[in-house]
């Protein structure tokens, strides 16, 4: 114990000496949860807040690309200017000086109202409604399916061009459902301010997340956010740590150590209660971030109310699931260079795999399984449990000790490779 | 005592064994140089008796234990002066020494007074709060050799400590062994200045190739080679005046 009690002192000295490397364990991952917070939520405030210009070439000039111009100018998002020519907007959208351009084909409206018309004569002559006995037959006209083109820059994200091509569809749709509607109001009778059809939605959405005791959760940005970046920052721990194991043998100070009666846990038993301090140290630190410093730059809050402990909790197994990664690799690398660039890639790679960059759900189904063996995903689940779900202990065992489990695998097999490599 | 049969290392990939089928005891209390060229597997040698490396055959004994059999007795039992600063630059004299010697399970203030005594008789007393980084290469070597010290090995070896260091430092670190020697402390060392091993030993083997080409007191063997008066001119008589370098 005493030994174990002087490699930790040795360790905390030996940090506390790096001033330079401890204000970058300390401050970089509160950088890193800032920016990437702000970046997120100015992405999304771009999208709700600022409107988009695009461009509009009109050659219906009837009422359904007015009711397009209205929709998208009532939706908020988009910045209308209207071009003469589709080859001019497709020449712009090509270059990227615009993302979107919308061409309404010729005769959309008169082509939209015919056939719908000649829809609604055949539906009511089928009915007996039309008037006269010997009304004429409804004759169809050839009337081609009319296209709305869409030219969106090669460099728009795929989930910008869904969200887009979905919006339009809709728009239209509605337009389609409405003209249908006029139709039959026009046929059934002649006083116009007569409501025949209720046009309004029959069927909406309402989007409710569901909570344990006290109603809906209603989770902000910053809870998802915190949690992701914070895990993501934990896990940076391997590279100071792994750093630290290799100077030490360049140094000569493991030859000595190798040659004294100390078992190698020992040794690595103060890096784990000293790094894994440092995990919980940083962790809090975020806390504090998210709770005082996000609303004062305008970004929402982190409600850690009655929360705090169980958090604590999975900070500490993440912590430790990082140091044991953190201790294999600086048992098996023999320079900084093998070890810095090995672990800064690792943890990106796990971060992705474990659901920090994309949300596991969309990724591809060989994936997600994959993703099952990255620590971060166990880590950031038992977050959410925590964070937005509102679990209890006892709902966190199964992720807690499974990274508690990677720490104590990822250990032994350090302490096994230095055994096996040093047996005498 | 060390007794060490038929002991060889050929490390991986190499053509030669750095130490080949080697047989040598050292007796309690001797001072004993390991003395060779370059390359003649005198590190390879130290560092097997100190668990550093794994021989290829043979086998060794210090005071009748193995580290099969008694890894951390013998641990204890031992102590290692290596050839490089084994020291953290940034903890002080204080704090490497209390932490090399809490590892042997010193504490308290028996820890404090050796290190307290140690430090005051090679003269590092005063840069005891120093941090190792601002010592000159000679301050270096002697708090190389406290931290090994500290647990007053029975056995101890040391690998060229004197190699890089003034005349004075080099002076306080044989005086310094001397008296440890006369605490019972058997030396092992290795060393490429022969006046000094020549004064120093009790007895010195000159190692070639992995193979002990000559043993015996310095004096004794000055007096059996021919046209030889000090140990160097032995030395260059059984290992030749060709140049060793090799990679």
């Amino acid at each position: 114990m005493h030994k174990l009690w002087a490699s930790t002192y040795k360790e905390i000295l030996l940090l506390v000496r790096d001033i330079g490397g401890l204000a970058i364990l300390f401050l970089m991952p509160l950088l890193l949860l800032i920016v990437i917070t702000l970046v997120q939520d100015s992405t999304f405030k771009t999208i709700t807040d600022t409107k988009l210009p695009i461009l509009m070439v009109d050659y219906d000039k009837g009422t359904v690309s007015e009711n397009i111009h209205e929709n998208l100018a009532e939706s908020n998002s988009f910045q209308i200017i209207s071009k003469t020519s589709e080859e001019e907007a497709k020449q712009l959208v090509l270059r990227g000086d615009y993302q979107l351009a919308i061409v309404i084909p010729e005769n959309l409206s008169t082509d939209l109202d015919q056939k719908v018309t000649e829809n609604v004569d055949g539906i009511l002559a089928k009915f007996g409604l039309e008037e006269g006995e010997d009304s004429i037959p409804v004759v169809k006209s050839k009337l081609e399916p009319k296209e709305v083109k869409l030219y969106f820059d090669p460099a728009t994200q795929q989930s910008f061009k869904s969200s887009v091509k979905n919006g339009i569809d809709r728009m239209i749709s509605k337009i389609e459902t409405q003209t249908i509607y006029k139709a039959f109001q026009e046929q059934l009778t002649d006083d116009a301010s007569e409501v025949i059809f209720d046009t309004e939605n029959f069927i909406t959405f309402t989007e409710i997340v569901p909570g344990k005791n006290s109603g809906n959760i209603i989770p902000n940005s910053s809870q998802h956010n915190v949690p992701a970046w914070t895990l993501f920052a934990i896990f940076f721990i391997i590279l100071p740590l792994s750093i630290n194991m290799v100077k030490e043998k360049n140094q000569g100070t493991f030859v000595r150590l190798r040659t004294n009666p100390v078992s190698y846990a020992t040794v690595l038993g103060g890096k784990t209660l000293v790094y894994t301090s440092v995990c919980l140290v940083q962790f809090a630190l975020m806390l504090l971030i998210g709770v005082f410093l996000f609303p004062m730059m305008g970004l929402p809050e982190l409600d850690v109310s009655g929360r705090l402990p169980l958090l604590f909790v999975v900070a500490l197994f993440a912590g430790l699931a990082a140091v044991g990664l953190g201790l294999l690799l600086g048992t098996i690398a023999r320079t900084q260079e093998q070890s810095a660039p090995f672990g800064a890639t690792l943890v990106v790679i796990l971060a992705a795999l474990g659901g920090v960059w994309v949300p596991i759900f969309v990724m591809p189904k060989f994936m997600q399984l994959l993703s099952n063996i990255s620590p971060m995903n166990w880590g950031l689940n038992a977050f959410y449990d925590v964070f937005l779900r509102h679990s209890e202990f006892s709902e966190i065992i199964p992720e807690i000790a499974l990274l508690f489990g990677f720490f104590a695998v990822t250990t032994l097999i350090a302490i096994g490779y230095n055994e096996r490599k040093n047996a005498v | 005592m060390i007794q060490i049969n038929q002991l060889s290392k050929k490390y991986k990939g190499a053509d030669y064994f750095s130490v080949s089928d080697l047989d040598l005891i050292i007796y309690e209390k001797e001072i004993f140089g390991l003395l060779g060229p370059n390359g003649a597997g005198k590190t390879t040698l130290i560092s097997m008796l100190c668990s550093l490396l794994k021989p290829t055959s043979g086998s060794f004994s210090i005071n009748e234990l193995t580290y099969h059999t008694n890894k951390n007795e013998l641990k204890q039992l031992i102590g290692i002066v290596p050839q490089e600063y084994a020291l953290y630059p940034s903890l002080t004299a204080y704090e490497n020494l209390c932490y090399f010697g809490s590892m042997y399970g010193l504490r308290g203030e028996a820890l404090k007074d050796k290190i307290h005594v140690h430090l005051k008789t090679l003269g590092l007393d005063q840069f005891a709060h120093k941090r190792i980084k601002a010592f000159s290469g000679g301050m270096k070597r002697r708090i190389n050799l406290i931290a090994s010290i500290l647990h007053q090995p029975k056995v101890l070896f040391l690998d060229e400590p004197t190699v890089g260091v003034d005349v004075q430092s080099k002076n306080a670190i044989i005086d310094h062994l001397k008296a440890l020697n006369e605490r019972d402390t058997t030396i092992v060392y290795t060393s490429h200045h022969l006046n000094e091993a020549e004064n120093f030993c009790t007895r010195v083997a000159i190692i070639d190739h992995g193979k002990i080409v000559c043993k015996g007191v310095p004096k004794a063997l000055i007096d059996a080679q021919k046209n030889a008066y000090n140990l160097e001119e032995v030395f260059l008589a059984q290992t030749g005046k060709a140049l060793r370098d090799h990679a």
